[in-house]
């Protein structure tokens, strides 16, 4: 299983005929600069990466931690500095020579070719041939089966891609690297779409790697992931490298300060905030097999977190109040009156306001720029004479809006994808907030965004509790559930398995109770 | 915040390569439009008859009709669709249309002892007829799903076929002396560039200045979050290609005016050379990304060169592949401009 070479470094150590005392290193970027026409991405960029380590690679979005894996696998070559892998210098290299190498990069987002089997996923451009040069299927099978095996994956190679969860689908890009028998691998936010049970699933395979002698650069914005698997840090600020670290020798506090070059005194600002009458009242709301029988209810100035594993159903259940997704029996009620909701429009003439959970997918028009993107909810307010659009009112609440929020973009006609995931969701946020809403469904607000961002939504979240509008929060971080909510509701499959009040001697073990449907005390 | 400081530190530092790159920044945008003023002094450094005022007036009426179909087009094509039928429905609305501005004593008149209609009465039918065949196109997809290419694929067909069954096959012609003067001139300017000319300037207003023409780019630019933004998109998409439709039906007008005629048979292959002039233009078959100017300097570049070409007495055949070629290397411009900037 281990690669000769390795192995045979390996040995070296164990007999102690090496006079080193640490690990050598299997990568070394120095002093990496990157520039982009008008932007300098990457000033002084460094990482070193030990053999047979999991490294994390830590920073706020738009930090340069992406620029810099860019440059390292030869997508961006890095305008000036070193790159040493395995000790040998590298340089002038596409991103295939680096697979050659054993570089390997699993990428936060999957490009699976679906309607394919997993084999030729694996095997995708490599395929086995037999002696007619056609492609050897059999062998292919074995070969996948063998390094399926090699990460505990007990799926047949033969099952279609689309079949699979994002986190199999994630498990098969490991076995792919594996499969190119990379000396490392870099996982860019693996987790951020898989449930805590696939986490550990994950992490195991991770510990499994190194212990072959791989190393791993592990970029993720999740502090306690981080603390759980990594042995040691690095953290990036404004393209400039900050430090190195032991994972044992840091603390929470330490690392947001070395990642945001400032205390965040408080991640979750929560103030309790006068609590009205009831908003909002849903009952009974039944979709088609992915929730039954939701009913709950939320007050003005409350923040209430809905809790829960993937796949519980709480995304489905705020798109049917919201009237994108039909749902065959239920009530919705708002101050007292029965509503019917049928579309967003319906939705937003009731005072409604839908932050999505994927920002890619249902969230931002990509190359329509910050002022489309912002204003597109709230057209109907800037429809003047003969049903032409005020252009003037448009900007001027787009300015008021980036400044308010503080979005950090050159201007108002800079295409949203060319923002910073955070800034992104500033601007989602402002154009919900223009559309002046009673009731906010914010699905995952914070996925996604690095710390300093991610205190700076949570500030707006209990402002605007506090200026007595109707919060829904979604959120699969069970700190951020505790941290900002007034009650927090579980699901578990579709069903609302308890709706707790927030206290502090609330345990996370006693939400995933809820969560994993296992509500009585003894399965805990 | 990377972004910005070095954005200050350039401008202060090397004002010269800010300048140069601004330079590039709007030779990437209006590069059609470099294209364009190129390829007039070329062709009129090479023809002396190309700038005469007789000869640009010339190019205008002849980019007219493909380019109010352009129009609709890049409407359609921003909110990531497409539209095959615009030829067969321009035929469709135009025999329709000539069949109802016949003069009362015309030779094979459709209807017999229909006396002389008002302009307005062909017109009005061709427009009414083009909208209601684009709505048919957008409610197929909207409501359906299928794919627009799919859907108006089948309108292309089906409008080509009752063209030919309302007509028997044969041209409708003795068009009334209003119904032929539309392909005449007011003053110096000929009435099929007038028309353009107020089609683009209401189809500008609508992309740019109305709710409708916003959904437009929204629902191009992602559908998805389009419906969660309170976005319409069915009712939009419907509008959307009736919108189309609708110019379908004023380039037929212009085409019988003109032509004082119309055949079945007419327009057979318009929609490309509409999708041409729109894509040439810049308009992006990705979604999201569309300009009326860019249609009509992209109408304008097929006029010229086709008028040019035919001036400098280029074969009809070899004017084909140097055509398809500028298409193709339009498109590759345009995409390297479009590339995601990271």
């Amino acid at each position: 299983m281990i690669p000769f070479p390795i192995l045979h470094q390996v040995i070296m150590y164990e007999m102690g005929w090496s006079k080193v005392t640490e690990k050598p290193n299997v990568l070394e970027m120095k002093n990496i600069v990157k520039n982009f026409p008008g932007v300098q991405a990457l000033k002084n960029a460094e990482l070193t990466v030990r053999d047979g380590e999991i490294h994390a690679l830590m920073g706020e979005n738009g930090a340069g931690k992406s620029t810099l894996m860019k440059c390292l696998i030869g997508i961006h070559p890095q305008t000036s500095g070193e790159i040493y892998f395995n000790g040998n210098l590298i340089e002038n290299y596409s991103t295939a020579d680096t697979l050659k190498m054993g570089i390997s990069m699993i990428h936060q987002e999957l490009n699976p070719v679906e309607n394919r089997p997993i084999m030729e996923n694996i095997w995708l451009g490599r395929e086995p041939k037999n002696r007619f040069g056609l492609v050897d299927h059999q062998k292919m099978y074995e070969m996948s089966k063998e390094v399926l095996e090699i990460i505990d994956l007990k799926e047949d190679p033969r099952t279609e891609m689309r079949h699979l969860t994002v986190a199999k689908m994630q498990m098969i890009e490991i076995a792919k690297a594996i499969s190119y028998n990379a000396k490392l691998i870099i996982m860019d936010e693996p987790t951020s779409a898989l449930t805590s049970r696939e986490v550990d699933q994950l992490f195991g395979i991770m510990r499994k790697l190194k212990e072959n002698g791989k190393s791993i650069i592990y970029i993720s914005h999740k502090l306690d992931e981080i603390f759980a698997i990594a042995d040691r840090v690095t953290v990036l600020r404004d393209g400039e490298y900050v430090g190195t670290e032991e994972t044992e020798n840091l603390t929470v506090e330490k690392m947001i300060n070395m990642m945001v070059g400032r205390d965040v005194t408080d991640l979750f600002p929560k103030v309790t905030c006068e609590i009205g009458d009831v908003k909002l009242e849903v009952k009974n709301l039944t979709g088609e097999k992915l929730f039954s029988n939701v009913s709950f209810d939320v007050r003005k100035g409350e923040i209430l977190g809905v809790a829960g594993l993937v796949g519980a159903g709480r995304t489905e259940v705020i798109e049917a109040i919201f009237g994108i997704r039909s749902k065959t029996e239920g009530e919705v009620w708002i101050d007292g009156q029965q509503v019917e909701i049928n579309s967003s429009e319906d939705a937003i003439r009731n005072g409604m306001a839908l932050l999505t959970e994927d920002r890619r997918m249902n969230g931002i028009f990509p190359m329509l720029n910050v002022l489309q993107n912002m204003s597109i909810s709230n057209m109907k307010k800037y429809v003047g004479k003969f049903n032409l659009v005020n252009h003037n009112d448009m900007k001027e609440d787009c300015t008021r809006y980036i400044d308010a929020l503080s979005v950090r973009t050159p201007s108002m006609y800079q295409r949203i994808e060319n923002l910073s995931g955070g800034n992104q969701q500033k601007v989602l946020v402002a154009r919900w907030l223009l559309t002046e809403p009673e009731i906010l469904f914010l699905d995952e607000p914070t996925r996604g965004i690095d710390v300093g961002a991610k205190a700076e939504i949570h500030k707006l979240i209990t402002n605007l509790a506090g200026q007595g509008k109707t919060i829904v929060m979604i959120s699969s971080e069970l700190p951020e559930v505790m941290g900002m909510s007034d009650r927090i509701m579980v699901m578990h499959e579709g069903r609302v398995t308890g709706i707790i009040d927030n206290r502090k001697d609330l345990t996370q073990a006693e939400i995933m109770r809820y969560a994993t449907g296992a509500m009585d005390e003894k399965t805990a | 915040m990377a972004k910005e400081t070095s954005d200050q530190t350039l401008t202060s530092n090397d004002q010269s390569r800010d300048k140069k790159q601004i330079a590039i920044e709007i030779l990437k945008k209006y590069g059609i439009v470099f294209v364009l003023i190129l390829m007039v002094i070329g062709i009129s450094f090479l023809s002396p008859r190309f700038l005469t005022p007789n000869n640009i007036f010339n190019v205008l009426t002849q980019s007219a009709i493909f380019g109010i179909m352009a129009l609709g087009m890049t409407l359609i094509i921003t909110s990531k669709g497409i539209d095959l039928s615009v030829g067969s429905v321009l035929a469709l609305t135009g025999v329709v249309a000539a069949s109802l501005g016949q003069t009362a004593m015309a030779n094979n008149k459709y209807f017999e002892g229909l006396a002389e209609m008002p302009l307005i009465v062909p017109v009005i039918a061709a427009l009414a007829l083009g909208a209601f065949l684009g709505s048919i196109n957008g409610g197929l997809i909207a409501y359906t799903g299928i794919p627009p290419f799919i859907a108006t694929l089948g309108m292309m067909t089906v409008a080509r076929g009752f063209a030919l069954i309302y007509t028997g096959g044969s041209p409708i012609s003795n068009l009334t002396s209003s119904f032929t003067s539309l392909g005449g001139n007011i003053g110096v300017f000929p009435i099929p560039v007038i028309i353009y000319a107020v089609a683009v300037a209401i189809t500008w207003v609508l992309l740019n200045n109305t709710r409708f023409g916003k959904n437009v780019y929204a629902i191009g630019g992602n559908v998805k979050a389009a419906e969660v933004s309170g976005v319409n998109v069915k009712k939009n998409l419907i509008m959307i290609y009736a919108y189309g439709g609708m110019l379908a039906g004023v380039a037929a007008i212009v085409f019988a005016g003109r032509v004082g005629s119309v055949h079945p048979g007419a327009a057979t292959g318009y929609e490309l050379t509409a999708i041409a002039a729109t894509t040439i233009g810049g308009t992006s078959h990705a979604g999201g990304i569309g300009t009326i100017w860019g249609a009509v300097v992209g109408a304008l570049v097929l006029g010229v060169l086709r008028n040019g070409l035919t001036l400098l007495g280029v074969d009809a055949y070899w004017q084909q592949i140097v055509e398809g070629m500028i298409i193709i290397v339009a498109v590759i411009i345009d995409m390297r401009k479009n590339a995601k900037k990271k």
